[in-house]
């Protein structure tokens, strides 16, 4: 029992990690950004990367990792996201699966098409005692710094200045914008946080997702599974979205291995049926 | 409209064929992007690396690789590109095919064709049976699943097994051929798990989790080569299923030798049932794995996979020398049946009755030494032929 919520915790822990940038920039920019994955893909690469061909200790990886994507992010950011920012949301998904897709060529092309292998230290590797029952360190590692990234995002959002703009920008961009808040420098910065989060998912969740180029298009539905029922730019929403599909999807796998991912989809649909807004969506977001 | 395009494309062939019968176009199909193209690579290296190690032998002729991307497993790109290669490029040969359902859905195409077909991976059993031009260099999955759940029962002297598969055609193939002989030999399965599809990794921790609850003696896994197989080393060491007296074992595919270093210690005590690996002592393999470190670099690594690429062109070869450079898929085939090499994974031959390929399984036992992770032979069946056919099991009846 333990090892089942400890495992549908963990996966669900990714899940979170990697969406709620997602969830942030989609709710807060209105862009419909389908290369979300791939920021992941290249956060997950360079801290696996500067790991194993560097030398890199992990938490310094981690770091690396998300400042660089966030750098690259803004890059991106200035030179196209912006310009698409009052198209239609056609354009944008065409747009930015488009830039999925250059992003998996080019990793290809300068890396290679091979799976990139996360190798933990010592002290994430093998089983931990909790006292009630024995589990796989690394899980255990993800769920407290899942933990403790989601109560810092609540903080953030909740109690400080920045969080505030973000929020009055979600729930009213006009009235947020007449009230001097600048929403072009909040973008960019929301922005390049979002995709730095996703880059920390991509690395810490390569020891369950595997990481290679299609990573990028391959876990995409599942972040925008948990997005959807977890409700845009909601916090909260996108945290219990999480660990409701990655425990739900854990207990399903492990009970009825013959449905495959199937359950997961039904669960989604049913939700989205009763609530169209997510679970934790506002009606007018 | 497909026929007569074939039609067409086969007389353009042949007017072309008249003019030059020292060149020969082979028609690799392969997934060259994609999920996939970690897998095409190994192979497509291992054809090359065939006609540069044999260059002098394979003169006057000249072979051309004419490569196609066949992209995902759904077959529906191996279709358009099988075609493409037999009515406008007029290919002399078929070679490649990683996925099984991507060699199930051209079958009818390679039919209507009449070219020899080299499959270098696709290993569902009944394959060969859907083409009389289909003949396989690399394995079928009946080889080394029947081969191990003999093992599993006779020198690992396992009671009880849980099987884990991906759910794919092979996945279905591998389980069935370990389970008939666990079974026939005492051994009984208890549980099977099917663990999600081919295309992405799934997260192994709830399958897994499920097979340590059953406490069996062995639990068998067969994933398909690549990234899968360094997520089970993983996931099986992160669970503590070691510790809890489950032995892991499975075909080949779970130590690729190309995944097999980076596994480091966790690959320890695996076992395996296979025809290949890259630490086989006989003098071809030490020739081939010299051969490919010096063209792929010292950090590179032959695999099973480079080895039926490898052996695919040397049949292919085999049939351009016999036929001199005319290769008539009829006659190709004809010359195949009972064919005999000295592959680096051991004497292979091709069937003639069912034009699979025969040849060893190794029971292997990879251990860590000095930073290194090696497999070590600890049983030898010789001369295994596709048990599929041979017990004609379900769509291998035929």
């Amino acid at each position: 029992m333990a090892g089942i919520v400890l495992g549908g915790l963990a996966a669900g822990m990714v899940l979170f990690i990697v969406s709620v940038g997602l969830s942030v920039t989609m709710g807060l920019m209105g862009f419909v950004n389908l290369a979300h994955g791939g920021f992941a893909m290249i956060g997950g690469y360079v801290i696996v990367l500067s790991m194993n061909r560097l030398g890199v200790p992990f938490v310094p990886a981690v770091i690396l990792g998300f400042v660089l994507t966030a750098a690259f992010s803004v890059v991106m950011e200035r030179l196209f996201y912006s310009k698409l920012y009052r198209a239609a949301e056609l354009d944008q998904v065409l747009f930015s699966i488009g830039l999925a897709f250059v992003m998996i060529a080019s990793v290809i092309i300068i890396i290679g098409p091979e799976t990139q292998p996360l190798i933990l230290p010592s002290w994430l590797r093998g089983q931990m005692d909790l006292g009630f029952t024995t589990y796989r360190t690394y899980s255990i590692f993800l769920i407290a710094v899942g933990g403790l990234i989601a109560l810092g995002l609540w903080l953030g959002f909740e109690r400080t200045r920045m969080g505030a703009q973000i929020r009055a920008a979600v729930d009213n961009r006009k009235m947020a914008e007449s009230l001097g808040i600048n929403i072009d420098r909040l973008f960019t910065i929301t922005f390049a946080f979002g995709s730095g989060m996703a880059a920390i998912g991509g690395g810490l969740g390569a020891e369950f997702l595997g990481l290679d180029p299609q990573y990028t298009l391959k876990y995409l539905v599942f972040f925008l599974i948990v997005v959807a029922v977890g409700g845009l730019g909601r916090i909260t929403g996108v945290f219990y979205a999480a660990m409701l599909i990655g425990v739900m999807d854990f207990v399903l796998k492990k009970y009825v291995p013959q449905g495959g991912t199937a359950f997961i989809y039904a669960l989604t649909i049913l939700i989205l049926l009763v609530r169209p807004q997510g679970l934790f969506g506002r009606k007018d977001a | 409209m497909i026929k007569r395009m074939i039609v067409a494309g086969l007389a353009l062939g042949l007017a072309a064929g008249a003019a030059q019968a020292q060149d020969v176009k082979v028609g690799l199909v392969l997934p060259y992007t994609g999920v996939g193209a970690e897998l095409a690579q190994p192979i497509d290296r291992g054809a090359e690396l065939y006609l540069k190690m044999h260059a002098d032998e394979i003169k006057p002729y000249k072979i051309h690789l004419i490569k196609r991307d066949a992209k995902d497993a759904s077959g529906a790109n191996a279709k358009i590109v099988v075609q493409e290669l037999l009515t406008q490029d007029n290919v002399d040969v078929l070679a490649g095919w990683v996925y099984s359902p991507n060699a199930i859905a051209t079958a009818p195409l390679v039919a209507a064709g009449k070219k020899l077909a080299v499959i270098m991976n696709a290993g569902t059993a009944h394959i060969t049976n859907m083409s009389p031009y289909y003949v396989r260099t690399s394995f079928s999955m009946w080889h080394a699943g029947h081969a191990l759940g003999e093992a599993a029962a006779k020198n690992l002297k396992a009671k009880t097994a849980v099987i884990g598969y991906t759910d794919f055609p092979p996945g279905k193939d591998s389980l069935a051929a370990f389970k008939m002989a666990f079974e026939a030999n005492g051994g009984k399965v208890i549980d099977e798990i099917p663990m999600g599809g081919a295309n992405a990794v799934p997260d192994f921790t709830p399958f897994f989790q499920r097979a340590k609850d059953k406490k069996p003696d062995v639990f068998f896994v067969f994933v398909p080569g690549g990234d899968h197989s360094s997520a089970v080393v993983r996931t099986y060491n992160a669970l503590g299923m070691k510790e809890a007296g489950i032995k892991l074992i499975g075909p080949g595919d779970i130590t690729q030798d190309t995944k097999l270093q980076a596994m480091g210690q966790s690959a320890d005590g695996l076992i395996t049932m296979h025809h290949y690996n890259a630490d086989l002592d006989n003098p071809e393999n030490k020739k081939f794995v010299a051969a490919w470190k010096k063209e792929y670099g010292p950090d590179s690594t032959p695999d099973f996979m480079a080895v039926a690429g490898y052996d695919g062109m040397a049949a292919i070869v085999h049939a351009v020398k016999g036929l001199k450079g005319k290769v008539d898929g009829e006659k190709a085939v004809a010359l195949l049946k009972g064919w005999k090499y000295q592959s680096p994974r051991g004497p292979i031959q091709i069937d003639a009755d069912t034009r699979d390929i025969i040849m060893n399984e190794y029971l292997s036992q990879a251990s860590f030494q000095n930073g290194r992770v090696v497999q070590k032979n600890i049983g030898k069946i010789e001369a295994v032929k596709d048990a599929c056919k041979a017990n004609k099991v379900g769509p291998c009846a035929k």
